[in-house]
């Protein structure tokens, strides 16, 4: 079982959690114009990856909130957690292990997926454009 | 002891030659459908200048791990066209492969628990009548009758309502099935070559014309893909995308037992399936892991929570213990429909998204797939499979309607 340390809640056991798939998938800014094929791409085609793969979780039975994890899909090691809406953390430049240890460490100031806020971590620049986590 | 006391070797089923320069055809993926796949393309087609690409070991993956069971009661006329082909062939293949693989046609029932699966069961039961599938409703008093282990009292969480019942359906032996492909692929001139890892594929604008090796370059007029948990790695190596993603699937098995279970019975709701190996194992699995995983391993709750449901269903499994437990990587559609058909590169042909149930489709996937690729067109019974439906929307949705654990 995979032990999931929860930005809001600290490390907890993977049967609280629920898997999402692929992170940083967009909503098409204007689906009717696309075409069948870049539908389907939208709504079936996902990268499988053997390797560091950026998904999606949310903690459904604690804070119900959603994050991104950088996890190895043969090793199943995770090798980062952070916020919805923050862009992917480029893990080849030996960087320490980015989960978080304690509960609330991407959290300062409560600012983490507050009810209107689309739940940017703190220091974040990249404003969200997609409906991702919905 | 020493050496000259030892029994022979038994002699091999197949050679091991060392890969040629080139092939009419090669098959990545040595498991169940790679084989019947050239199988059938010697057989029914006279392509034998063909070679099987394994990375590992004949039959080493999924076909190795599977859980065995056969039968075809799909809701939909697509898939019940492709899986009772496939039963149809299970029933005739021993005697055309001269090779016992001990298929017991000893029943499939699926259970209902709930109003709603009772509805739905009917429902298939009726679909799969029309579709020339053998398959029976059965009331919990026929549910005991059939298999007397079963607890179908009302003193558990999610009585028993009642099952559907295919008789044809049952289990093979695994490792069998694939050893009866490979004698018979061999004797037909078809090289099985293990230990060898494709690591790319050489084009020629937007047509293959050879395989990249672990043990050389291979020239070769077409490629069919039969690498179930894989076919993504594969396809993205070749430059086109699947709509697949990999999940570890676990299974189970007890110790030896008696015979004390004497058909197959599954159950999505409380969810596990059962059987009891002709050595006399009980053997179970569930669903996926929900994670996208490659490492052929998942995690220990999902075993637990199977192994509750069986005892629950199943109260003299209470005292078994767990022998071993494993994982294989299944490749999963959002549909829960195979894709059997041409791929966007010329003369690369796929065989995937067989997903949780792909070992009792061998024979059919291998028979389409010669077919496909030896015509370059499909046969009509994969037809509706081909990677375009995800295009057109015309989805064969299997989930939920087919019984879906498989």
């Amino acid at each position: 079982m995979l032990l999931i340390s929860c930005p809001n809640c600290g490390p907890r056991d993977e049967t609280e959690f629920h898997y999402g798939g692929q992170a940083h998938i967009a909503y098409p800014e204007n689906p009717n114009d696309l075409s069948d094929r870049e539908w389907a791409e939208y709504l079936f085609y996902r990268e499988n990856t053997k390797g560091t793969f950026a998904e999606r979780w949310v903690h459904s039975t604690g804070c119900r909130q959603w994050f991104n994890m950088l996890r190895d899909t043969v090793s199943y090691e995770i090798h980062s957690i952070y916020a919805m809406g923050q862009s992917r953390p480029d893990i080849t430049a030996s960087s320490p292990k980015a989960e978080p240890e304690k509960p609330g460490e991407f959290t300062q100031s409560g600012d983490y997926g507050q009810a209107g806020d689309p739940g940017l971590a703190p220091g974040t620049a990249t404003a969200p454009t997609s409906s991702e986590g919905v | 002891m020493s050496a000259d006391h030892l029994p022979e070797h038994p002699d091999f089923l197949w050679r091991n030659p060392d890969p040629k320069k080139s092939y009419d055809a090669v098959i990545v993926g040595g498991g169940g459908h790679g084989l019947a796949t050239a199988y059938f393309l010697a057989k029914n087609h006279g392509m034998t200048n063909i070679a099987i690409l394994e990375k590992g070991w004949l039959a080493g993956g999924n076909m190795a791990r599977n859980t065995t069971i056969i039968r075809s009661n799909y809701l939909w006329d697509e898939s019940a066209a492709i899986y009772e082909h496939a039963l149809k062939l299970w029933e005739i293949l021993p005697e055309e492969l001269e090779y016992d693989f001990l298929f017991s046609q000893r029943g499939v029932m699926n259970l209902a628990h709930t109003l709603g699966d009772v509805r739905e069961s009917m429902r298939r039961v009726g679909a799969n009548r029309l579709n020339g599938v053998d398959a029976e409703w059965l009331e919990p008093d026929q549910v005991k009758e059939l298999c007397p282990i079963l607890n179908t009292s009302d003193n558990i969480r999610y009585p028993v309502m009642g099952a559907t019942y295919q008789p044809r359906a049952g289990i093979a032996k695994h490792d069998h099935v694939a050893w009866a492909f490979a004698r018979k692929c061999d004797e037909l001139g078809v090289d099985i070559i293990q230990n060898c890892e494709v690591t790319g594929f050489i084009k020629d604008g937007n047509k293959v014309t050879g395989v990249q090796t672990t043990r050389g370059t291979i020239n070769t007029e077409k490629v069919g893909l039969c690498a179930a948990g894989h076919s993504s790695v594969l396809a993205e190596m070749a430059g086109f995308r699947l709509p697949i993603q990999s999940h570890p699937l676990q299974a189970l098995v007890s110790e030896l037992h008696e015979p004390v279970h004497p058909t197959v019975v599954m159950s999505n709701h409380v969810h596990v399936y059962v059987s009891q190996a002709h050595k006399g194992e009980l053997v179970m699995g569930a669903g996926v892991d929900s994670y996208n995983g490659y490492g052929q391993r998942g995690s220990f709750h999902v075993i637990e929570e199977q192994m509750a449901a069986a005892v629950e269903l199943f109260p003299i499994f209470a005292r078994a213990h767990v022998l071993r437990t494993w994982g294989g990587i299944v490749d999963t559609t959002l549909d829960a429909s195979p894709i059997v058909g041409l791929s966007p590169v010329e003369n690369m042909f796929v065989n995937c998204g067989w997903g949780t149930g792909g070992f009792k489709g061998t024979p059919a996937a291998g028979l389409t797939f010669a077919h496909t690729i030896a015509t370059g067109a499909p046969h009509k019974l994969n037809k509706p499979f081909a990677l375009e439906r995800f295009e057109t929307g015309a989805l064969i949705d299997e989930h939920g309607a087919a019984a879906v654990a498989h």
